[in-house]
Formats: C-alpha cells, structure tokens, sequence
C-alpha cells in the first residue's frame, strides 16, 4: 500500500491534505478536530497587526451557487481575516503544534507593507514552534481596500518586497499565496521567487458577485441592502485553478518552485490532478465547509488506492506527470483527426447531440428513422460538443482516423505529426527543415 | 381489521368515521418546492421531446419543466394550460406511466422517468391559485352550442370563449364535469377538484352551463343546429355492456357504484359488501376495486378473462390494485351469477387463449360475494342521423362529423380511447376548427 506520507519545503505531513487558511482553521477547537479526522496538516487563518482585531459583518458572509439538489458547486465569501486577539491565535498555535508534532501547522499572514509589521509579526509566530508561514497575498474583499491582500498579490513589486522582507527576517519556510485576480499568473509567482519565496500557494479565490436579489436589486450576500464584490471559491473554480498551477509549473523562470495547489479541491481525484500539474500538495476549504472533515478518509482511500494501481508508492511520484503535456496551442498536432461516433446501444434518443450540433456548430449529426442519431462524418469537425452534452456516459466516443486513412470531410489523407509553427496557412511559419 | 369489516352483506360505515379520510387522502400527493426542483433537474430538455409526442394534447413537456427549474411556475402552467386547460385534471389522472413518462428517455437508460405529471401538478396548482390566465378575443356575435359538460365539452367551450364565441352548454346530469365529476377514482381527485376546476375554467366568461337537458329528450339536435351556429358534442357514453348470462341482474355496472361514491357527502354512507368481485380489467374495473377495498372490504376480487398482460388497466394500475389489497383473477369468464343464502354465487370458466381466440374451458369455479360489479365497457347510445364507425361517432381529423355544422369529440366520438386527455385535444381541436369554420 502506497504510503502518502509527505514532505514540503521540509515539512513533513502524514499525507498531502491540508486544509487552507479559512474558517476552518481559525480556532484551535477546529484544527483539533481536523487533526483527529486525519487531515496531514492546517494553515492557520490569516492572522493580523496586534491591536483591535477587525471586524466581520454581522450579516450573511457567504453566498452559493447551487447544482441540482443544492449541491453546493460555488461559494463566495466576504469574511476578513481572523477577527480574535493575536495572542489568542498564538497561544493555541503553540498548543495545537505541540500536540501533534507530526502535522503540518503553517501561520497565513497579512499586515501592512512595512517591514517593521513583519518583523513583528514574524518574531510571533517563530515563537509558537510553527513551520512556515505564508503570505497572504490574496485576499479580495475588505482588506485589499486597506493596501493588503490582493492589493499586494496584484503588484509583483509588492510581492517581491515583502517576500524578501519575510526571507531576511525569518528562518521560517515562507509561502507566498497568489490571488488569481491579475491576467498573468505567471508574473506575480515570478516577483515571489525573486524575493526568495519557498514557494506559492494558489488560488485565491476570485472577486465574484454569486447573485442579484431581483426583488431588492442588490447583490447577494446582501447586508442591509447592499452588496459588495467577495471571494469564489468550490468545485467551480477548479479548471481555473489548475490552469494557474500549470502556468507556474511550466513557466521557465518559475519551473521547479514547489506549489501548493487550492482552487475547488473536494475529491482524491482533484488533488492528484493537481498534482499532476505541478502541486505537491493541495489545501482544501470549501468541501470541508459543505461535508466537514469526514471526507478526508476519502481522500485518504482514493489517493491510496489510485497509487497502488498505478504501481507507485508515494504521491510524489505523480507530481508534475502532466506538466510536460500542457503545451502551447500552437504545438498541437493538427493532423490528429477524430470522429464522433455514437453507440446505439446505449443512446437513449433524448437528441441533445443532434440540436447541439444542428444550432450551434455544424450541422453534423442526422436524425434517422425511429430517431436514431448517426453522425455524419463528412461534416463533423470533432469538436466534441456532442460528447459534453449527451446525458449518457460512453455513449459518445471520438474514434482516432489512422495515419494514412482519408478524411472524408476535408477529403484529405490523415498525415503525420504537424502543428501551426510549419503550417502552410501560418504567414510566420518557420521553414521546414531540409 | 375492524370487526366492521367482517360485518356480512352490503352496508355502510365498515370504517371508523375517521379512518375515511385517510383512506380516500390524494394516492400521489403533491411536490413541495425543493422536490419540485429536483424532479426539474432530471429532465434532458429533449429535442422534439418523445414525452410530447405521446401526450394527446401535445403540451411542450421540456418547456414547461425548465420553467418550473427555473422558479417560474406560473409561466410552466401557462405552457400546460394553452395546450390543454384541464391539465390539472390530467396530471392527477392520465395514465402517465404510457404516454409522456413512459416515454421518457431516462426509461430507456434504465432509469425512473421525469415526474411528469407530479410536475404539472405542480404548476397547474399553482396557476389554479389564481384566475384562469387566458383573455377572450372581440366577441365574434357567433353561439355554439356544446352538449355535454364532460372534459372534451368544457376544453372545446374554453376554446371558443377564448377565441370570443358565445358558448351555451347543455348537460344532463346535475353536476358539470362528465367523468371527471362522477367517473374517476375519488383518491385522484381529492377536495373536489373537478368542481373547483370548473368553476376555475369558467373564469373566463362567455360560458353558460344549462342542466337537466338530454339530447333526444328535452334537447334536440335539429333545434339545436337551427338555434346556433355550431353545434360540438361531448356526450361521453351513456350506456354500459351488460354480461351475457343468466343472473347478468345481479350484477351492477361499476360506474354506477364509482358515481354514488364520488357523489356522497360522506363516504361513511356508502354501502359497500364484505366480498366484492369485479368482472372486467379495465380502469373502471381498478378504480372500483381499489375503492371498495378503501371502503372497508374485507375481500375484493377483480375477474379478467384474459391475462393480465391483455389487460386494458396498465401494470402500474394493477399494481396499485394489488397494493391495496385487491387480488386479481386472470383468465377466467363468467358463466352464470345466483342468488344463494351465502350471497351471490359468481360461476367462472377458465379460459385459454387459442388461435382462434379465447377458448372457454370446462374448468369452473365459483365465487361468492355480496356485490358484484361489471366493468365491461361502455356504449354510445348515439342520436340518429350520424354515420358511425365501430358504435361511436364518426369524426374528420378535426371532430367534423357527418352532419353539417356539427362536431363530436371524447368518448362518444372515433378515437376517444376513454382517456381525459384525448377529450381535451379532440374539443380543443374541433373548437379550433368551428372557429375556422366560422370565419370562413
């Protein structure tokens, strides 16, 4: 049996589960319980300045987005950072820590982007036994309105500066937790290496607006009558999520800088597609707060298992796998050349494939007698709609044309390996070598 | 079991009094909001929906399920109701499990369907909340007379109001509603509906409802095709098949003991025997069971001549049959009934089905019961003067029948298959075309 032990900038959890600095973790009563359930390790909720703690709304701080049976797909949130006394928060660091010694405990921080506040802060939290820290550089609501969180995340100067701050005033291992709210990942993950980072954390979650109240035309969740932007977060923002690893994880200037990943992880099987794309570990929040902690045994058993089938013995054995796949558009094989074809065995002639393809793409899949569905590969482009809409699992698959074989839509022969950079309709195509 | 139960003979009360309610409470209650919303969810939005395509009335399934997903019932009734105005009716009472569920595609992936007619439900209770949603167009100055107050009469007055006729409607029994009113089980019908759907649907105005009148005796066609422009009738079948035996006079027609139940103000007051048989295998013939068990019953048998998968009743019926405690006879016909000191004794032959056709054997047996009920199909007693085509009305695709200016729909007319639903399409239909006929 695989063994999923872990070990990130050399702090070793039982596993590669960790639940993000969140609600869950911002007491010792919580991150207790989360141990006991088997979770390998917390970061801290994002502590501040000593001082007047903030202050949270007193409203509804959340708001969702619901699948069928409110399953909870999307959750938004407007919650600050923790709103208890520092030394509380240090005090049962320091207790949680020295109970279980084998679990990760990592302080997220955020205050003022002067480098005597971290240094302050940094002394703090070293004196707890913790065994990192990271840097709360993410955060979209409240406090990016005073100059922190995501007001930091979006200027890699910023970034940069600070991080080196934490790195010359700390020998703590130092994360650096990215907000997804920029149009480049890659360049804030770039100023955190250059500051010294150990390594980033992402995503944040991303401004969102979950809903409009259409009675009281204001945005949901709604504090007397207004609304304000909030983080998202959930199974939703997951494709964006893994993206921005994989941008990081195959980025020359930040290739090879650890990653923890975040962004809608609730199964076994999202952490290790995380993984795949360059995370070596995950952190987890929404799905706890939907299922509680439970579901890490679940995560446990997947991962496990998944491993042993695959014949590998750590998790580390598929970190990074798929990175050297995610390639540029340009790269990809415009020869390979697909067909839609669909079983009629399984197909339950509900015609989804049929209108998909008739209104909206290209007119490639005919209704034969007692509705039967056939596509017609003189005009199927493979684009695959038909396979995304079908309620049938399997019941669409798209057959490979061999090499050699013709197309019968373009009429031409299936050929070999060939992408857009020596493309005959490319104006910048690079002479094909002799 | 109440020691009323075993009472002998046909009495009343074998219930205690408060036992009547939940016995006759709604056999498929309705979805609350969350469920509503769920059962929505499963729908595919089908292209060129099958579950459409077996409704009789054609309503736009797929629509009108995104719309109650959606939050908006109301516009899910309207949807429902444009193509067929008794479709609360319908949700409680098609036999959904052969037309739109049964054809769901979730059926074919193995799956239960969509709730399709809990989802109508749904939204017509809702819309029912409220006036009926439809207008009437500038009043045309034409009156059509309707006969008959039954599902295919009131879809094809509603029609016609709507399109700014003037409808009289001309109905014999006391109460509107046709079968609907005295014909469907009291457990699909709870808190008079019938009643509260007619006066719902007769919101719309134009529409007079005059009782007491019988074609072919106070009412007759040729004044009435002289007294108005168009003339539709919806008479539903006034007789019932009698058994072909000796003591077939023992024996009374179900829909006689269905009427006298859903007429009752006090369901307490309705006779009912301690052993019960029901010679036929229809939905009459299940309906009348099922409530005679519900009656308090001690021992109800249903008697088919055929097998159970000939039956007209479908095997969800029987199985709501059987659920309740009705047990089922299959392949067996009556020979003779007798008045005896135990009660009435009901001689059955076993059948076999032959090439030929059903073959009765010489295997016998009897049953003795207190009351015996016929569910054995219904006959047209049809006014003269009208081409007929296998002992109903001969009608057009539009309900046009032989005689000029007059239309027919329902169980009187071709194609009625003793079904609410396709007596709504077919008096929708033809109020379309008298309609057309008119501005023509």
């Amino acid at each position: 049996m695989a063994n999923l032990a872990s070990e990130f900038l050399g702090i070793r959890s039982p596993n590669p589960f960790w639940l993000a600095s969140a609600p869950p973790t911002d007491k010792e009563y919580n991150v207790r319980r989360a141990f006991e359930a088997g979770w390998g390790g917390v970061v801290w909720k994002t502590l501040g300045l000593d001082g007047a703690p903030v202050v949270n709304v007193s409203g509804p701080r959340y708001g969702a987005i619901y699948g069928p049976d409110r399953r909870l797909i999307g959750l938004n949130n407007i919650e600050l950072i923790t709103d208890r006394p520092l030394d509380v928060n240090l005090r049962e660091i320091k207790a949680v820590k020295r109970d279980y010694p084998d679990r990760a405990l990592v302080v997220s921080l955020m205050v003022p982007c002067d480098e005597d506040s971290w240094k302050f802060i940094l002394r703090q939290v070293e004196e707890t036994g913790a065994d990192g820290v990271e840097l709360n550089f993410g955060c979209p609501h409240g406090m990016a309105e005073r100059g922190m969180g995501s007001a930091v995340g979006q200027v890699p100067e910023y970034i940069e500066m600070v991080t080196r701050w934490v790195k010359q005033n700390s020998r703590m291992p130092c994360i650096v937790k990215l907000t997804p709210n920029i149009t480049d990942i890659r360049r804030p993950a770039e100023a955190a290496r250059r500051g010294g980072a150990d390594a980033v954390s992402l995503i944040n979650t991303i401004n969102s607006i979950t809903s409009v109240d259409l009675d009281l035309f204001a945005p949901e969740p709604t504090i007397d009558g207004k609304g304000t932007h909030g983080g998202y977060c959930g199974p939703a923002v997951k494709p964006i999520a893994l993206n921005m690893v994989a941008e990081i994880a195959r980025n020359p200037e930040t290739r090879g800088l650890p990653i923890s990943g975040i962004g809608g992880v609730s199964t076994w099987r999202d952490a290790a597609e995380f993984m795949a794309l360059g995370a070596s570990n995950v952190q987890v929040c929404t799905a706890v707060m939907t299922y509680g902690f439970k579901i890490v045994e679940e995560m446990i058993s997947g991962l496990s298992d998944y491993l042993d089938a695959k014949g590998l013995e750590s998790p580390a054995q598929i970190v990074g796998r798929a990175v050297p796949n995610v390639t540029d558009w340009q790269y990809l094989n415009l020869n390979y050349t697909t067909k839609a074809v669909i079983d009629q065995d399984s197909c339950i002639k509900c015609g989804r494939c049929h209108i998909a393809c008739e209104d909206t793409s290209h007119q490639a899949i005919a209704i034969g007698p007692d509705r039967t569905f056939v596509v017609k590969d003189e005009d199927c482009v493979a684009c695959n709609l038909c396979v995304d809409v079908c309620p049938v699992e399997g019941c669409i698959t798209m057959k490979e044309l061999p090499e050699g074989s013709v197309d019968p839509r373009t009429g031409k022969v299936v050929g070999p390996y060939g992408n857009w950079t020596t493309h005959p309709n490319n104006p910048m195509a690079a002479e094909p070598a002799e | 079991m109440s020691s009323s139960q075993r009472r002998p003979g046909v009495v009343p009360g074998r219930l205690d009094p408060a036992d009547y309610a939940a016995a006759f409470a709604d056999c498929a209650p309705p979805l609350d909001p969350h469920r509503a919303r769920v059962a929505a969810d499963r729908c595919y939005f089908c292209h060129d929906a099958p579950c459409t395509a077996a409704c009789p009335t054609g309503i736009d399934i797929p629509l009108f399920i995104r719309q109650i997903a959606t939050g908006t019932p109301e516009a899910a009734a309207r949807t429902i109701l444009s193509a067929n105005i008794l479709g609360g009716t319908c949700a409680r009472v098609c036999p959904t499990e052969v037309l739109c569920e049964g054809n769901c595609v979730r059926v074919a992936a193995g799956e239960a369907p969509v709730e399709i007619g809990l989802l109508q439900r749904f939204a017509t209770d809702r819309a029912m909340a409220a006036p009926q949603p439809f207008t009437r167009a500038a009043a045309t100055g034409r009156r059509i007379a309707v006969v008959g107050a039954g599902p295919a009469g009131l879809a094809c007055a509603h029609r016609l109001a709507m399109l700014g006729h003037e409808v009289t409607i001309h109905e014999a029994r006391p109460r509107p509603g046709g079968l609907n009113e005295y014909g469907l089980a009291a457990y699909k019908m709870v808190d008079d509906f019938a009643a509260r759907e007619i006066d719902w649907l007769m919101g719309i105005g134009g529409i007079t409802i005059e009782h007491g009148r019988v074609l072919g005796a106070d009412l007759n066609l040729a004044d009435l095709r002289d007294g108005f422009d168009a003339v539709f009738l919806g008479l539903g079948l006034g007789g019932t098949n009698a058994l072909d035996c000796p003591g077939a006079d023992l024996a009374e027609p179900a829909t006689d003991f269905i009427a006298r139940l859903r007429q009752a103000d006090d369901l307490s007051e309705v006779p009912v025997g301690r052993r019960v048989v029901v010679i036929g295998g229809g939905m009459t013939a299940i309906d009348a069971a099922v409530q005679a068990r519900l009656l308090g019953a001690e021992d109800v048998a249903i008697v088919y001549r055929r097998d159970r998968d000939a039956m007209p009743a479908s095997e969800h019926e029987q199985d709501h049959a059987t659920s309740a405690g009705v047990r089922i006879v299959e392949c067996a016909a009556p020979k003779a009934l007798a008045r005896t000191d135990a009660g009435i004794a009901v001689a059955f032959a076993y059948t076999e089905a032959g090439p030929d056709g059903l073959v009765v054997t010489d295997e016998t047996f009897t049953l003795t019961a207190d009351q015996v009920f016929t569910a054995i199909g219904q006959t047209l007693l049809p006014p003269e003067g009208f081409e007929t085509q296998r002992g109903r009305i001969a009608i057009g695709p539009a309900g046009r029948t032989s005689v000029p200016g007059v239309w027919a729909g329902g169980d009187c007319a071709q194609g009625g298959e003793e079904l609410t639903v396709t007596a709504v399409a077919q008096g929708r239909d033809a109020a379309l075309d008298i309609h057309a006929s008119l501005q023509g």
